[in-house]
């Protein structure tokens, strides 16, 4: 029991996004013979898996998805859970809210409500009666943005407020000496360089873009936390965002030369301008799938060599002790590497958001004339792009 | 593919929260951090030129006081030279004077003694002439004091005479 307890706090410590692992690790050690008595909710469903062994996909997915718990961990098989607020919109009922403790872990149907039994990857609250709802759930993803709102707002308006208070001309101190590089930087490397003298217009845009990536990027890294900036829906919004600002911005210059590529023969047209609508296009669909997937991949990483460890001690006790500090080890590797990747990837989506932003609101040289300099003098762009539709690729 | 579809209620969700969270921090926090930091770096810029003039400004002030100091020396030593030359020429003439003064007095002292002496010695010549005389006229009053004296006397005298 006290090894037990002591390798549980191990793989909390080290593995910080392991939540659901954690619970597992309990089970295995502690309960072996334990008959199944309370059953988990369809996404952690390990506990029915049990008897079989441990089904690592089943502990990763239930862990990336989105949820209508905050699944903490199991004691003597109970989940530890924070029942989150279900918030359905029915075309004919209306509005309804509940409490997810009503599903009972998605064993009991509450209103005519329930959590679909078929889908195993994503957990999803269905009607009986077969009609389409729509689901507002303040779900652990919402809760996790909610949280990190907060504290954005927090920090944000506190280090302004100082700002304010001390005057301009009196040196940062505090948490907005931490910050303030990272705003210049924002400033500084990816405004200016992008957007030329225009760029405080999108000052505000690009900064907000960017906490709120790298904040909630952060938040998915702590233990228990929700894979927020993972999940498509997420990526999808931002990208939505950084998309319209880019076409609302758009200036003649930019969609004369979308529509009607100046010096281009008739024929060619007809080829190059589909090629650039759809080019229009796949910049913010390559800005949702980047974030998404690269966020979304570390969790994955990270879990899967989590439960490596469980894997290994399901053929034998020996081997899972075994490989549990291998395991640690490139877990906190992997660790320090999604810390990284986390402002890396904040910092390429408000990037590439200037960037797009940029092309929109260029000034045209002189067409007929310099139509060639205009693209060569423009790498950087040029680059950028390129850099996107190989991650696409990949 | 599930996790691929997007859901509806995170998007409206997350949207809602980045519409909010945006509008706050632009009017809040981002309008007063980046005015304070434009603010700051006009201000940085701007008081770095300003060292930079005042800078230049202390050299060329330098260099004219140099150039002052150098005149101002240069004016004192040419007086103090006009000085001396000046000191030197009245002492020199005031020892000429002097000398001239001297002389004439010596001069004068030597025409004065002289003076002196010879009428000390006319005098002295005088007062011998007399005595002479008055012992001479003593003698002869002896000699003549008789009759016979005289008339041999006026008798020498008139052969004298006659021998004239």
């Amino acid at each position: 029991m006290r090894s037990g307890r002591l390798f549980s706090l191990l793989a909390l410590t080290f593995a910080l996004s392991s939540a659901p692992v954690f619970t597992y690790a309990q089970h295995e050690e502690n309960h072996e013979a334990a008959p199944v008595a309370v059953a988990e909710a369809a996404h952690e469903g390990h506990h029915e898996e049990k008897k079989e062994g441990f089904n690592a996909s089943e502990v990763i997915f239930g862990h990336i998805g989105d949820s209508h718990y905050w699944h903490f961990f199991d004691v003597n098989e109970h989940p530890v859970s924070l029942s989150l607020p279900v918030i359905i919109y029915h075309p004919e009922k209306g509005l309804e809210v509940f409490s997810a403790s009503k599903f009972h872990h998605g064993h009991e149907s509450y209103n005519g409500y329930m959590i679909d039994p078929n889908s195993k990857m994503k957990e999803k609250i269905i009607s009986e009666d077969g009609a389409k709802i729509i689901d507002f759930s303040i779900t652990k993803n919402v809760l996790s943005m909610i949280i990190s709102v907060v504290l954005l707002l927090t920090i944000m308006l506190n280090v302004a407020k100082k700002y304010k208070k001390n005057g301009a001309m009196v040196a940062p101190s505090g948490f907005q000496n931490a910050l303030e590089p990272v705003i210049t930087f924002v400033r500084d490397e990816v405004a200016k360089p992008n957007l030329g003298n225009k760029y405080m217009r999108f000052m505000p845009l690009l900064l907000t873009v960017f906490f709120f990536i790298w904040i909630n990027n952060l938040l998915g890294l702590l233990p228990g936390g929700a894979n927020f900036t993972g999940n498509i829906s997420v990526t999808a919004c931002l990208a939505i965002i950084s998309f319209l600002v880019m076409v609302f911005s758009g200036n003649k210059h930019f969609w004369g030369h979308l529509f009607n590529p100046p010096g281009v023969p008739l024929g060619v047209k007809f080829l190059l301008v589909p090629i650039e609508i759809i080019s229009l296009f796949i910049k913010p669909i390559a800005l949702m799938i980047r974030l998404f997937a690269n966020i979304l991949a570390g969790h994955i990483v990270i879990l899967s060599v989590i439960s490596m460890i469980f894997i290994f001690a399901g053929l034998s006790k020996v081997a899972g002790w075994g490989f549990a500090p291998v395991s640690m080890a490139f877990t906190i590797f992997m660790f320090f590497l999604e810390l990284l990747v986390a402002a890396i990837q904040a910092f390429i989506f408000t990037n590439l958001t200037a960037v797009f932003i940029g092309q929109a609101v260029e000034e045209g040289h002189d067409h007929d004339m310099h139509h060639e300099d205009y693209h060569a003098h423009n790498p950087e762009t040029g680059q950028e792009y390129n850099v996107s539709k190989q991650e696409i690729i990949a | 593919m599930d996790l691929l579809t997007p859901e509806l209620g995170l998007f409206v969700w997350t949207l809602l929260a980045f519409l909010i969270v945006f509008f706050i921090l632009r009017k809040f926090a981002w309008k007063p951090i980046l005015n304070s930091l434009h603010e700051r770096e006009t201000g940085i810029a701007d008081s770095i030129a300003a060292a930079e003039r005042v800078k230049k400004e202390m050299s060329q002030m330098q260099a004219d006081n140099e150039k002052l100091m150098m005149e101002a020396r240069a004016q004192s030593a040419q007086m103090l030279k006009e000085a001396k030359e000046m000191k030197d020429s009245i002492i020199n003439k005031a020892k000429e004077e002097t000398k001239v003064v001297a002389d004439k007095m010596i001069a004068d002292a030597q025409q004065q003694i002289q003076q002196q002496k010879m009428a000390a010695l006319t005098e002295v010549k005088n007062e011998i002439g007399k005595l002479a005389v008055e012992v001479a006229e003593k003698v002869i009053r002896k000699q003549l004091a008789t009759a016979d004296s005289q008339n041999d006397y006026a008798q020498m005298l008139a052969e004298e005479i006659k021998m004239n």
